[in-house]
């Protein structure tokens, strides 16, 4: 049996599919554009597996269009983030369009979670828009911002004003990298934030596509005093939690 | 509907066409939420008509009475005595709005940052959609939360006759000889309405025809605590918001056919459906009609919700009136001490309320509690923290909301109730 799980996010689509004991046999990736389910149909063509579960921003239209059933990013992160760190107690999740903090059970079932709620702040999108205001390739953001010796602060966390925020500190001669690190650091104070509100100590695995920018990952150990553990693809662990859970349904309905 | 009522609303001075499309998107919003429920109560039928009825054939009987000279009140919150009114020879109508109206012209008069509850209030006054309030002969205010003993100032440039009662923050001795205070003081502003006196006999019958109607719902929460659950939460929140609109006689008969009804399914062990669902409690704000965001995203996520400790629920209707008191001032008492009870978040400190949420969460078998909080409500968001942190020092499961009444979170609200869900199972 094949076990596929689909994560249709914000931004990208992630597709794993697995065998009966977890092992990852393939993984795709594709952006989302305007048409979520006319994508996921594009990845999943030629792919073959058994069994589906969808999760993402999108599982509700997933549903719909391949009557398959689904699981919320919290759970499908959850159970992820366990795949690669079996003793993980704590895990964030930020995405395109939403960040989670995610406090696990000793038996991985979730516990508590927080969740940023309405608009874009402190979000994957955010750090995106930032980027291009200060000119910077979203690959290039990151490594620049950890380059920069201090970072500039950054007060607003509404994605427009802390647009203009930054505009002004261009106009004032601020150093690029410098505001780049400031715009890293206000993000990281809301997951901070969200993170203490539901753990307060342990190792944190850090997953979706916010994930694999090194300034954040270091700014959040920084922050929290305490170890950040990083999935081998941060992004595909939405996507491989759901097809683990697709593989354990299966073997409760047997 | 069956009859046409636009020349009685075109009398009332409302808008018919905003009023039109208010009644188009309540209709749909109907149709979608409660309609296409499965294994509903047959009784349910009754409120499916008051539903489709609730602008017109209710505000016809109610404009009926005013001709054969009662008088018709209307309030925004559970501490007005419904009992006193009935005793004045008048009726007494819920006011609360559950849907966004007219904000552009809401937010000249109130600040944005203000509850949603409030700005519907002012949305409905502006908006000119209210039958009810443009049928009462008096609208009654409360010194209940900050943002609506202020609100009430400028609402009193809008409506002819408020009456603004003022509200006791503490449970203490002083508290309560103010709210008695106040009850007599509303009591005589009913009876200069009216000009019918309140007698000994009036108000024993007025107490009892209230309790009647509380212990009808009592018996419907009561069976609700069976697993499975014999009725939606949809459905039991609905007979609670119609608590306030609706004739009570022919509400407490409604809602008792209903009772009889599930009693059967109860004794059947049958439920709202085969499969178990995890069962919710939901606990903070008042729901006002057409308000059914949350318990509709809760329920078609595949939970059940068993309980509502909340104003338009259990803390609205809890505790019935001491009818056996032998004079007026006895049963002033009597209502004082029921009414004085209310577990309100605008009293300090309020450690009963979170004894009841607990109680609920026990009696009512919840596997957990969905705490709902308005955006910008102070009183219920200050208090929906120390709720959290004493539920889950109990093991139980905690979900904290807070919301409006736009659509505009509804993706992310799904995400979280869910998951929530998710965690249950």
């Amino acid at each position: 049996m094949r076990f596929a799980g689909i994560d249709i996010g914000s931004r990208t689509i992630e597709l794993v599919v697995v065998d009966p004991t977890g092992e990852i046999l393939l993984s795709l990736q594709a952006d989302t554009g305007f048409d979520p389910i006319a994508e996921a149909g594009k990845l999943l063509a030629g792919v073959a597996y058994d069994r589906i579960m969808a999760t993402g921003y999108g599982r509700s239209l997933f549903e719909i269009s391949f009557d398959a059933p689904t699981v919320t990013e919290i759970k499908a992160h959850a159970r992820g983030a366990r795949a690669f760190f079996p003793d993980a107690h704590t895990v964030l999740d930020i995405g395109g369009q939403d960040s989670k903090a995610i406090a696990l059970l000793e038996n991985g079932r979730v516990r508590k979670f927080e969740m940023n709620d309405r608009c874009a702040a402190g979000t994957g999108k955010f750090l995106e828009i930032m980027a291009a205001t200060l000119g910077f390739g979203i690959e290039a953001f990151g490594p620049e911002a950890l380059r920069a010796r201090k970072g500039l602060s950054i007060s607003s966390m509404c994605t427009v004003f802390a647009e203009s925020e930054v505009t002004s500190l261009i106009a004032r001669g601020g150093n690029r990298g410098e505001i780049a690190r400031g715009v890293h650091s206000s993000v990281i104070r809301r997951a901070a934030g969200m993170i203490n509100r539901i753990s307060s100590q342990g190792d944190i695995v850090f997953t979706g596509g916010v994930a694999k920018n090194p300034c954040m990952c270091h700014l959040l150990a920084e922050k929290l005093g305490r170890t950040v553990l990083l999935p081998d693809d941060p992004q595909l662990v939405g996507a491989l939690g759901a097809a683990l859970l697709a593989a354990e349904a299966s073997a409760l309905q047997d | 509907m069956s009859e046409d009522y636009r020349p009685m609303w075109a009398d009332l001075g409302l808008d018919l066409k905003a009023h039109d499309a208010l009644l188009g998107v309540l209709g749909n919003a109907y149709q979608d939420i409660f309609l296409s429920q499965k294994e509903r109560p047959e009784g349910m039928g009754y409120f499916d008509f008051v539903m489709s009825e609730v602008h017109g054939l209710r505000i016809k009987e109610l404009l009926d009475e005013k001709a054969a000279g009662r008088k018709i009140v209307g309030c925004y919150c559970v501490f007005v005595p419904e009992e006193l009114v009935l005793a004045a020879n008048a009726t007494l109508v819920g006011l609360c709005a559950g849907a966004d109206f007219a904000t552009d012209a809401v937010e000249r008069l109130l600040p944005r940052n203000t509850c949603a509850l409030i700005k519907s209030t002012f949305g409905f006054k502006l908006g000119k959609v209210c039958p009810y309030l443009e049928s009462a002969d008096m609208v009654v205010g409360e010194n209940t939360c900050d943002g609506k003993k202020k609100a009430y100032e400028t609402l009193d440039h809008l409506v002819d006759n408020l009456f603004v009662m003022d509200m006791p923050q503490a449970k203490s001795a002083q508290g309560k000889s103010l709210l008695k205070a106040e009850y007599y003081r509303f009591k005589s502003a009913l009876e200069d309405l009216t000009g019918v006196a309140v007698t000994v006999q009036s108000l024993r019958q007025a107490i009892e025809t209230v309790n009647a109607k509380r212990a009808a719902i009592h018996r419907l929460s009561a069976l609700r605590k069976a697993d499975p659950a014999p009725i939606s939460g949809l459905d039991a929140l609905l007979a609670n918001q119609v608590f306030l609109y609706d004739n009570p006689a022919r509400f407490t008969d409604a809602v008792n056919k209903i009772c009889d009804e599930l009693e059967v399914r109860v004794e059947n062990k049958m439920g709202v459906s085969a499969a178990r669902k995890p069962r919710i409690l939901v606990s903070g704000c008042p729901q006002a009609v057409p308000n059914w965001k949350l318990p509709f995203i809760v329920e078609r996520s595949g939970a059940v919700i068993v309980g509502e400790e909340s104003c338009v629920g259990e803390r609205g209707t809890r505790n019935l009136t001491d009818a056996s008191g032998e004079s007026v001032d006895e049963m002033m008492e009597a209502i004082t001490d029921r009414y004085f009870k209310v577990d309100c978040a605008i009293f300090t400190p309020n450690p009963d309320r979170l004894a009841h949420i607990e109680e609920m969460a026990a009696a009512y078998k919840a596997d957990g509690v969905i705490h709902y909080g308005l955006q910008f409500c102070q009183p219920y968001l200050m208090e929906a923290i120390p709720v959290e942190k004493a539920l889950e020092e109990k093991n139980i499961p905690c979900l904290r909301i807070e919301t409006d009444y736009s659509n505009e979170d509804a993706g992310q609200l799904k995400t979280r109730v869910e998951a929530f869900i998710e965690q249950l199972r």
